[in-house]
C-alpha cells in the first residue's frame, strides 16, 4: 500500500506492506538509517523519533498508522545550516555518547522531554529516560547533557 | 603546553549526532539477500528430522542450508585448552544442546520473506535429559557429549594444601554465585558482504577484532587471507562478546562465497539473548583465614565455571580468575582451582572483566564476612591487608606480578569522598530506630589485569604532502574514542592540529594486522604503538630536515606549537611537515612514514576502591542505589573525559549485576529472560550520578605510563554494591544474599533470618 | 520482529469499525495505540488476518467533566490523561497512574481503551478503574451499553465485550480533592508491576484495586469491607491477599506476592488517609 508521511519536513511516498513498521519505513524506504533497531519488545528506545512533536518508539508503530502525519528523525534536528541543536551540542560537550547506537533515540527522547518539561530535575530526566537503554555510558553523561540542554536559553522559550 | 591529560571532546561525535553512525545493518548493499536462522526450541535433543521443503517452496526463498550442506569444520577449540570432541559444529549437527542453537540457515530475498520462511521449517526432536545446573552437570549423569564421557571441559588443578588454614585463628567460608548475565550491546550481531569481480570476499562485521574475522573466514572457506577483505564500520558495543567469531558469521561468509551473491544478516534481540555469548556464570566456594586482629593469612577459591553447551572463551575464564585471586591484599598463601562444565545453555564468553570481576566479587564478599566475624569495620580490615605502595613490583601467591600501585591512597580517598563516618552514623541511627528503610554501605578494593594476552599491536603514521597525517591502528574501537585519543598522542608528538589527523581502523586492507579491542589493552599497546610510530616519524623528519638545512642532526628542533622544524637558534627559517613530506618522496620515492609492531611490555594492573550506599526497603526487599563512589587508578590518564566515560559505563554494568540482571533458565532449559522486557537491563531510572575520582600512579611497564580502564568500573563496582545490600540487613541476622539482590531475594533472606526454615521464604 | 502478513483498513467511522468487526469476527483485531497488540504481533503470538485501525477516530479522544463523572474517550492516550486538567482535578488517581505506565514514548501512543480492553491483570489502569468503581461504555451494532467495571474483566485476557463491540468510553466518578494512594513494586521503573495496589478514598469508604495478583484485575473487597467497618490501614491490609491467586515466577513466589500485597495495600491506604 502507498503510504505518505512527511519526514523531516519533506513529503515521502512509498509503497510498503501493511505490516511495515515505521522504523523500517524510515530506514529502508526513506533511506534514513540514523534511527536504530535495538530490540523486539518495545524496551530499548533506540528507535525513538518524534511524531507530531512527541517521542514515540517507531518499532511499535505501523507506517500505515501515521500516514499523513509528521515525523522527525535525528537527521532532521540540525538547523538548515547544519548546525547542531542544543541537545545535540550538549551531548558532544558532555561526552554523552560512546558507541552511538542508542544516541539518536536518546536525543529524540530528550528533545520531547524538554518540550514537555523545560526545567527538569535530575530525577525527572532519569525517569523520563526509563524507556531508553544504553550499555556504554552508564547514563551519567547523558543525564548531564539533558540538564545542560535544558539550561540553554533557546530551549526555555 | 601538552594536550595530554586534557578533556578533549570527541572528534567522532558530530556524525553520530546528526546522521547517526553507520552500523552493518545501515550499509547499502545492492541486491543483498537476507539470511536468518532456524534455532532450536529444545535445550537437549536429537534432531530426528529437518523439513525445509515448505520454506524453500515459498516465492523469494533462495535456499535453506543445514550443517551437512555447509561441509565445514567445527569451531576450533579454545586456546588449545578444551576438548575437540566438545567443539561446536557451525550449524547443529545431529544433536542440539541449547535453546537457540542455530540449525538451519535460510536465505531469502527480503527480511520479511526470511521471517515468514522461518515459520515453515519443521524440525523434529527426540528429547534428551536436560542439565542446566553446573553442580548437576558435574555429576556426569546426563552427558552432553557421551563420546567424551564427562561434562568437565577444563580443569585448573592447583593448590590442594590441606594445611592451608591450620594456623588460622579465624576461618570463614562461603559458597556464592556469580550469576550468568547477558552482555546486551545495543547493536546485536550483524554481518554482511559480497564477492568482488576479482574473487575476493568483502565482509562487514560488527566485531571487536576485524583481523580475527578475516583469518577465521579464510581458514573456514579454505582461501588465502589476502582474498578476504574485512571492513568493520561503526560497532554498537561489544563488551567482550563480539571479540570472537560466531558460527553465524561463518555461515554468512560461506553463503556469500557459495552463492556468489551479496548476503546480509542481522539477528533480532531475542536471538541475540540466546546466541550471543553470556558472561560470568561461576559458582564459587571461598575460604578465608587469619588472625583475630584482622590479618588475613590464607585464602582459597574453588570455581565451578558454567561453560554453556559448547566450550567457548567462558570455559577458560577461571584462568583469569586465578591470576587475580588474591586481589590487592598481601595474603601470604592463596590457592585457586577450577572445574569448567558444559550445561544445556548458551555458551559463555568474555564479558567486561572476563574472569576478573569474578575474582574480586568473591574475595570482597568474604572480606566483609571476615570483618563481621572478628567484629572489625570492613574498611579497617582492608586497610590492614592492602599491599603497601613500597612493595612493588609485588608477586602474589599465585605468581602474578603486580607492577605498581598505591592501594591505600585509593581506599582513603574513596572513604573521604563517601563521608564514610557520616554514613555509618546514619546507618546506626536508622538501625536504632528500626527504620523500615535501612542503609547499607559496601566497599570494594580491587586490582585487575589489563593487556594480559601476549599480542603486540600495529601502529603507523604517514605524513601526506599537504602536511596532514594518516594514522593506522590495529585496534578496533566500538565507542572507546580511539580516533580522539590517538590523534591526541600524535598531536603531542608532532605538533599537528587534531583536525589534520585522520585515524583509520577496522579495514584489513588498509591496516595489515591487529588484535582488535578487548581486555582493556588498546591504549597501552595500540595507542603506544601509534605513539611510537609518531616518535619514529619525528626522528625521520629531523633527518630530512638536517639534509634540507645542511645542518647537524642534533641541532634540529621541532617546534610543536607551530608544527615546524628549524635549526636551533634560527626559528624564523623553518620547514613544515608538508615540506618534509615532499622531501621524503623526492629523496627515495617513499612517503614520510613509520610502521611499528609494538611487542607487549607485559600486563598492567589498574586498581581502586569503590564505595556504594544503598537503601533497602525491609518490607518489600527493594533496593535503591543512593550513591556510588569510585576511585580508580589506571596510571597516566590521557583523556579524563574518555576515561570517566569508561568508568561510568562499567559501573552501570557492575551495579546491574549486583542488583538486577540475571539470565534465567527453567529446569527444561527454556530461557525465561530472552527479551529486554524480561531481562532486567538497567536503565537511567535505577542509577544515580556517580562520584568518580582518578588517582594516577604511572606504570613503568610502557612508555605512556598508562594502564587500561575499560573494565575497572565493572570490576570495582559489583562487589561494593553487593556488600552494601548485605550490609544493610546484616543486623537483622542476614549473612549473605546471592546476586542479583532482587526484592524477592532480599526479602527471603530477611524472612529466613527472622525465622530460619520456618517460613515459605524461597530464594527463587 | 516482523509480524505475519495481514490486511489493514482505516476505519473512517465508528460504525464502519463495528461493521468490520461483525463481518470478520475472530479474524479481525482493533488497532488503537498498538502498544498492547503490536508487541504480540511482532512475536507472532497474535496473527490477526485484518487490522481495523481506529486511531484516526479522534472524536474518541477526550477527557470531559460530565455530571458526577469524568468521561474519558477510549482513544485518549495515557499522556493526555496524565496531563488533562479535567482528569487531574476530577480523577487524580487515574491521572497519576496513567502518567506512570511504561515510559514516555509508550504513553504518547498507548490508550486507555486499548489498555482496559486488553484485560491484562498486570496492567495498572484496570485496577484503578475497578477501585474507582468505574463504568465502561461499549458500542456495538445495536447501540451503546454501560458495563460496570466489576463485571468487565471475565477471565485471563477476556473482557465483557462482544466480538463486534468497541470500548468507546471509560467513566469514573468525579472526586475532586479525593485522597488516594498508588504503590507499585517493580525491579526497574518501567517494568510491569510485580505487585501493585491502589486505594481511593470515597464518601462511603475506600476502593482498593490490585495489580498482578490473579488472572484478572482485582478489586480487594475484603479490604474495602474491613475499612468500612472501622479497621485502620494496617488491620485492613492484613486481608489484602484474600481472594487473590497470584502466580509464581522468578520475580516473586506466591508467598512473596501475598506479603507484598499486604504491604502495598497498607501503604496505599495510609496515603489515601485511612
Amino acid at each position: 500500500m502507498q503510504i505518505d508521511i512527511t519526514v523531516n519536513g519533506t513529503a515521502q511516498s512509498h509503497d510498503v506492506e501493511a505490516r511495515t513498521l515505521l522504523v523500517h519505513y524510515l530506514r529502508d524506504a526513506v533511506g534514513l538509517t540514523g534511527t536504530n533497531v535495538g530490540c523486539d519488545t518495545t524496551s530499548c528506545g533506540a528507535c525513538t523519533v518524534l511524531l507530531n512533536g512527541q517521542s514515540v518508539k517507531s518499532c511499535t508503530v505501523l507506517a500505515a498508522q501515521v500516514a499523513g502525519e509528521e515525523v522527525i528523525t535525528i537527521e532532521g534536528l540540525a538547523g538548515p545550516d547544519g548546525k547542531m541543536g542544543p541537545v545535540q551540542q550538549s551531548f558532544q560537550d558532555c561526552h554523552g555518547l560512546q558507541c552511538g547506537y542508542c544516541t539518536p533515540g536518546m536525543v529524540m527522547a530528550i528533545t520531547s522531554l524538554l518540550a514537555e518539561n523545560s526545567d527538569p530535575t535530575e530525577q525527572d530526566v532519569r525517569i523520563g529516560l526509563e524507556g531508553n537503554l544504553c550499555r556504554c555510558t552508564g547514563y551519567h553523561n547523558i543525564v548531564e547533557a539533558a540538564l545542560a540542554a535544558s539550561r540553554v536559553p533557546e530551549m526555555r522559550q | 603546553m601538552s594536550i595530554l591529560g586534557n578533556r578533549v571532546l570527541r572528534r567522532e561525535d558530530p556524525k553520530f549526532l546528526t546522521v547517526g553512525g553507520t552500523y552493518v545493518a545501515d550499509l547499502d548493499i545492492p541486491g543483498a539477500l537476507h539470511l536468518t536462522f532456524v534455532r532450536s526450541s529444545m535445550a537437549h535433543a536429537i534432531i530426528t528430522s529437518i523439513d525445509t521443503s515448505q520454506a524453500t517452496a515459498m516465492p523469494g526463498v533462495i535456499a535453506a542450508y543445514t550443517n551437512d550442506d555447509l561441509g565445514l569444520a567445527n569451531l576450533p577449540t579454545i586456546m588449545d585448552m578444551t576438548n575437540a570432541l566438545m567443539a561446536s559444529s557451525i550449524l547443529a549437527s545431529g544433536t542440539v544442546r541449547y535453546v537457540g542453537e542455530p540449525i538451519v540457515a535460510i536465505v531469502a530475498q527480503s527480511r520479511e520473506i526470511a521471517a515468514d520462511a522461518l515459520e515453515r521449517v519443521v524440525v523434529e526432536y527426540e528429547p534428551l535429559t536436560v542439565v542446566i545446573d553446573p553442580v548437576e552437570a558435574r555429576k556426569d549423569e546426563a552427558l552432553l557429549f557421551p563420546e567424551v564421557g564427562t561434562n568437565t571441559a577444563f580443569v585448573l588443578d592447583f593448590g590442594g594444601d590441606e594445611a592451608l588454614f591450620d594456623d588460622c585463628e579465624v576461618v570463614v567460608e562461603l559458597t556464592l554465585a556469580n550469576q550468568r548475565v547477558a552482555p546486551c550491546p545495543l547493536e546485536v550481531r550483524s554481518a554482511a558482504g559480497h564477492m568482488t569481480e576479482d574473487g575476493r570476499l568483502e565482509f562487514n562485521s560488527s566485531t571487536q577484532a576485524p583481523h580475527g574475522v578475516r583469518d577465521t573466514l579464510a581458514n573456514f572457506l579454505g582461501i588465502d587471507p589476502d582474498m578476504v577483505h574485512v571492513v568493520t564500520p561503526d560497532v554498537g558495543g561489544g563488551f567482550g562478546a563480539k571479540a570472537s567469531v560466531y558460527p553465524e558469521d561463518i555461515v554468512v561468509g560461506w553463503c556469500i562465497h557459495h552463492l556468489g551473491r551479496p548476503v546480509r544478516w542481522t539477528e533480532t534481540r531475542s536471538e541475540s539473548m540466546l546466541g550471543l555469548g553470556h558472561g560470568r556464570a561461576q559458582i564459587q566456594h571461598v575460604k578465608m583465614g587469619g588472625t583475630r586482629d584482622g590479618i588475613v593469612t590464607a585464602y582459597r577459591i574453588e570455581v565451578l565455571q558454567d561453560s554453556g553447551a559448547y566450550p567457548a572463551f567462558g570455559t577458560v575464564l577461571p584462568f583469569m580468575t586465578r591470576i587475580m585471586a588474591s586481589g590487592p591484599y598481601k595474603i601470604p598463601k592463596a590457592e585457586c582451582a577450577s572445574v569448567s562444565v558444559v550445561t544445556n545453555s548458551t555458551p559463555t564468553t568474555a564479558y567486561r572483566g572476563a574472569g576478573r570481576p569474578e575474582a574480586t566479587a568473591a574475595i570482597e564478599r568474604v572480606m566483609d564476612l571476615f570483618a563481621r566475624e572478628i567484629e572489625m569495620d570492613p574498611a579497617e580490615l582492608r586497610r590492614r591487608n592492602l599491599i603497601d605502595k613500597e612493595d612493588f613490583p609485588y608477586t602474589t601467591p599465585v605468581e602474578t606480578v603486580y607492577d605498581v600501585g598505591d592501594y591505600h591512597l585509593a581506599l582513603e580517598l574513596a572513604l573521604e569522598v563517601a563521608g564514610y563516618g557520616d554514613l555509618r552514623a546514619e546507618q546506626a541511627r536508622r538501625r536504632a530506630s528500626g527504620d523500615v528503610r535501612q542503609l547499607g554501605i559496601g566497599l570494594s578494593c580491587y586490582v585487575e589485569i589489563t593487556n594480559g594476552l601476549p599480542d603486540g599491536e600495529f601502529g603507523a603514521v604517514e605524513v601526506q604532502s599537504d602536511g596532514k597525517v594518516i594514522v593506522r591502528t590495529g585496534t578496533s574501537p566500538h565507542g572507546q574514542g580511539h580516533v580522539t585519543a590517538w590523534s591526541m598522542l600524535v598531536a603531542e608528538q608532532m605538533g599537528i592540529p587534531l583536525d589534520d589527523i585522520e585515524v583509520i581502523y577496522g579495514d584489513t586492507d588498509i591496516v595489515p594486522r591487529g588484535a582488535g579491542t578487548m581486555g582493556s589493552r588498546s591504549l597501552q599497546i595500540g595507542g603506544a604503538a601509534v605513539n611510537q610510530a609518531a616518535v619514529d616519524v619525528v626522528e625521520k623528519a629531523k633527518d630530512l630536515a638536517a639534509d634540507l638545512f645542511e645542518a647537524d642532526r642534533n641541532d634540529i628542533v621541532l617546534d610543536k606549537s607551530s608544527g615546524r622544524f628549524h635549526v636551533v637558534g634560527t626559528p624564523a627559517v623553518a620547514r613544515s611537515w608538508a615540506d618534509l613530506a615532499k622531501a621524503a618522496v623526492e629523496k627515495d620515492g617513499n612517503p614520510l612514514f613509520a610502521e611499528v609492531d609494538l611487542a607487549t611490555a607485559g600486563p598492567t594492573f589498574p586498581f581502586g576502591t569503590h564505595v556504594s550506599v544503598v537503601e533497602v526497603d525491609t518490607e518489600t526487599g527493594k533496593v535503591t542505589l543512593l550513591r556510588h563512589i569510585a576511585v580508580d587508578d589506571a596510571g597516566r590518564i590521557i583523556n579524563p573525559l574518555l576515561a570517566e566515560g569508561q568508568v561510568h559505563g562499567g559501573i552501570a554494568q557492575g551495579v546491574a549485576q549486583a542488583l538486577l540482571e540475571e539470565v534465567v533458565y527453567d529446569l527444561d532449559g527454556n530461557p525465561l529472560t530472552s527479551t529486554l522486557a524480561d531481562y532486567s537491563f538497567i536503565s537511567a531510572a535505577e542509577l544515580p550520578s556517580f562520584e568518580t575520582r582518578f588517582t594516577e600512579t604511572p606504570t613503568p611497564i610502557n612508555p605512556l605510563g598508562a594502564k587500561g580502564i575499560g573494565e575497572s568500573g565493572t570490576i570495582g563496582s559489583t562487589p561494593a554494591v553487593h556488600n552494601a545490600v548485605c550490609d544493610a540487613v546484616a543486623h537483622l541476622g542476614v549473612r549473605h544474599i546471592d546476586m542479583p539482590t532482587t526484592p524477592l531475594r532480599v526479602w527471603s533472606a530477611i524472612e529466613e533470618a527472622r525465622s530460619p526454615g520456618g517460613t515459605e521464604a524461597e530464594r527463587r | 520482529m516482523i509480524p505475519a502478513p495481514f490486511d489493514y483498513v482505516r476505519a473512517s467511522s465508528l460504525d464502519e469499525a463495528i461493521r468490520l468487526l461483525g463481518e470478520h469476527g475472530d479474524d479481525a483485531k482493533l488497532l488503537a495505540g498498538g502498544h498492547s497488540l503490536l508487541p504480540l504481533m511482532k512475536m507472532r503470538l497474535a496473527q490477526p488476518a485484518l487490522l481495523v485501525d481506529i486511531g484516526p477516530l479522534r472524536e474518541l479522544s477526550y477527557v470531559k467533566d460530565e455530571d458526577g463523572y469524568v468521561a474519558i474517550g477510549a482513544l485518549t492516550c495515557h499522556h493526555d490523561i496524565a496531563t488533562s486538567p479535567a482528569a487531574l482535578d476530577g480523577a487524580p488517581a487515574l491521572a497519576h497512574v496513567a502518567g506512570q505506565i511504561g515510559d514516555p514514548q509508550v504513553r504518547h501512543r498507548g490508550t486507555i481503551g486499548g489498555s482496559i480492553a486488553h484485560g491484562d491483570p498486570a496492567s495498572d489502569l484496570p485496577a484503578v478503574v475497578l477501585a474507582l468503581g468505574g463504568t465502561l461504555v461499549a458500542q456495538g451494532p445495536h447501540g451503546r451499553r454501560e458495563i460496570d467495571a466489576k463485571d468487565f474483566f471475565l477471565s485471563f485476557f477476556e473482557v465483557a465485550l462482544a466480538p463486534d463491540e468497541l470500548l468507546v468510553e471509560v467513566r469514573v466518578p468525579r472526586a475532586p480533592g479525593s485522597q488516594w494512594g498508588f504503590e507499585k513494586l517493580t525491579k526497574r521503573a518501567a517494568d510491569w508491576a510485580i505487585v501493585g495496589a491502589v486505594a481511593v478514598r470515597k464518601p462511603d469508604g475506600v476502593g482498593v484495586g490490585l495489580v498482578n495478583m490473579g488472572p484478572v484485575p482485582l478489586r480487594s473487597t475484603a479490604v474495602e469491607a474491613a475499612v468500612a467497618s472501622g479497621a485502620n490501614a494496617a488491620q485492613a491490609a492484613e486481608l489484602a491477599a484474600e481472594g487473590t491467586e497470584p502466580s509464581a515466577d522468578f520475580n516473586g513466589s506466591v508467598a512473596y506476592r501475598e506479603h507484598v500485597a499486604r504491604v502495598l495495600v497498607r501503604r496505599a491506604l495510609e496515603r489515601a488517609g485511612v
